[in-house]
């Protein structure tokens, strides 16, 4: 168990309404190896971002285990970078300003955590947006700067909610390159949330399939790949069985 | 800056001082058709006074008036002062707790009931003729719009953002500080700009009930002695007094919340 990033283990989520039940997570097995990426993948309104809510420590499951580093015990919050679908940066803080958010967090002071962030800007290439508010960036700059943010708090662990789904096809093209080397360069672990079949095969090493609400995973797909990955390997015959597999199996899960 | 932002800037500035025009054609005309309405009535001037001897008869007593102005001056930015750290702190408080929220609000609410004419007598009772009850009156009128803007402004903070800084571990005053106050300022500079154009009304009030010296008092002193010109006068100075501190809380926006000016536009 000590090589694993993140371990789940039959969790489940209940959210109580005065009236009934409403049963989001159905017992949830899965696991993410240091220097893994894992993809989530399921209809809309599933549950997967409930269960991403779980794993950043800012929801409880009703019952099951959720360890990060071995360690189920520990308040998970803090433990993981977490990027929510949005970039939700701060209008009022410049680029620079919004990516050492999380050292500011953890009482860092402010030249250490401006020289950190400096670096981690220089590094992928947003050196020059160093001093701009977000109001004057492209919506791909933001994702790249809330990457960023992410990043600078956590870098051994990612938690990606769906952080390209907003993006037109050729700058998300861009950004999953971007988060790939990143990913290489920094060793990161990574779970990821898409619906999109062809992102998923294009950046993950596993896949989970989970079902329409109450989530539980149907298929858990190896993606055998080899890295570094390349759009054009999309077009693999062996991708596009995947990806044919895939979009069948959630096909069945979508509901009109 | 370049050659053509600087140029791009100077626009800026042009448009801004033209987007007062129409209100400076407005009431150049007014003016003009109350000096011809005077003038062409034959109306006695002691009962109205035109525009033209209205500034006479206020440069004529501008030893007198600029006194009265400064001690006005004094009590309103003491007043405003204080109702700011008042309806911050009170903003917060709202803020607290949804038990705090309940607690709190209504008694806010029936404060702002009150009338502040009946009020007035009596704090000139508890604290004399001097600068203290005119200062509380003018906290009693600003402190409301500055906590309300404010305290919606916190609770106007997006919940995605609140987890995201939960999941870092954030605590509640960090939170706070770090995003939901930042957050709430332009609605708090907005219960600020209200509160301005209060506040100079607040100080004459204040006076007219009692006073050592101040605007409130000299008017009404103008007004028992029927010399409705200086009345108009002091009301002039009044007007231009909130006119000066209302720019001066946009200009005080402006410096510290240099980001919204682009989100805004």
């Amino acid at each position: 168990m000590d090589t694993h990033k993140l371990v789940i283990q039959g969790v489940t989520r209940v959210f109580r309404d005065r009236r009934r039940n409403l049963e989001v997570l159905m017992p949830i097995d899965l696991t993410v190896a240091n220097g893994e990426f894992v993809t989530i993948i399921g209809p809309s309104g599933c549950g997967k971002s409930t269960l991403f809510n779980i794993v950043a420590g800012v929801d409880e499951p009703s019952a099951g285990l959720v360890a990060i580093d071995g360690d189920a015990d520990m308040k998970r919050a803090g433990k993981a970078g977490y990027m929510p679908q949005q970039p939700l940066l701060l209008p009022w803080r410049t680029v620079e300003e919004n990516v050492m958010l999380g050292l500011d967090v953890r009482h860092i002071p402010r030249k250490q955590a401006l020289e950190q962030a400096h670096e981690l800007l220089k590094r992928f290439g947003l050196a020059e947006f160093a001093q701009n508010y977000p109001a004057t960036l492209s919506g791909g700059m933001r994702q790249r700067v809330a990457l960023l943010r992410t990043v600078l708090f956590n870098a051994s662990f990612l938690l990606l909610d769906e952080p390209f789904g907003a993006l037109d096809a050729l700058t998300r093209l861009s950004l999953q390159m971007w988060l790939l080397d990143l990913w290489q360069a920094l060793h990161s672990s990574v779970l990821f949330i898409t619906h999109d079949v062809r992102e998923a095969i294009l950046l993950s090493d596993r896949i989970y399939v989970l079902s329409a609400r109450p989530a539980h995973v149907l298929r858990v797909a190896e993606v055998d790949l080899p890295r570094p990955r390349q759009q054009g390997q999309l077009a693999l015959e062996q991708s596009v069985r995947l990806e044919q597999e895939l979009v069948a199996l959630l096909m069945k899960e979508q509901r009109l | 800056m370049s050659a053509v932002a600087q140029t791009q800037y100077r626009a800026a500035n042009l448009r801004r001082v033209a987007n007062y025009g129409p209100a400076v054609v407005l009431t150049v005309a007014l003016l003009l058709l109350w000096e011809l309405f005077v003038r062409a009535s034959q109306i006695s001037p002691r009962l109205l006074p035109s525009p033209i001897a209205i500034m006479q008869a206020l440069f004529a007593n501008w030893d007198v008036i600029s006194g009265h102005t400064l001690q006005t001056l004094l009590e309103t930015v003491i007043g405003l002062a204080i109702a700011t750290l008042l309806g911050l702190a009170i903003a917060i408080l709202l803020d607290l707790s949804s038990w705090t929220r309940k607690a709190i609000y209504p008694l806010l609410v029936t404060s702002q009931t009150i009338p502040i004419i009946a009020l007035a007598p009596l704090l000139v009772i508890w604290f004399g003729y001097d600068l203290a009850p005119k200062v509380i009156i003018v906290t009693l009128y600003c402190f409301f719009p500055i906590a309300v803007s404010c305290a919606d402004g916190l609770l106007g903070t997006d919940a995605d953002l609140l987890r995201l800084m939960q999941s870092m571990r954030a605590s509640r005053w960090q939170i706070l500080w770090l995003v939901r106050l930042p957050g709430a300022m332009p609605s708090f500079f907005s219960g600020l700009r209200i509160a301005a154009t209060y506040s100079v009304t607040g100080a004459i009030v204040g006076e007219y009930v009692a006073a050592y010296s101040g605007l409130g008092l000299y008017m009404e002193e103008a007004a028992h002695s029927f010399a409705v010109v200086l009345v108009f006068a002091a009301v002039l100075v009044t007007a231009i007094l909130s006119l000066l501190l209302f720019g001066f809380v946009s200009l005080l926006e402006r410096i510290a919340l240099p980001w919204y000016q682009g989100t805004r536009s």
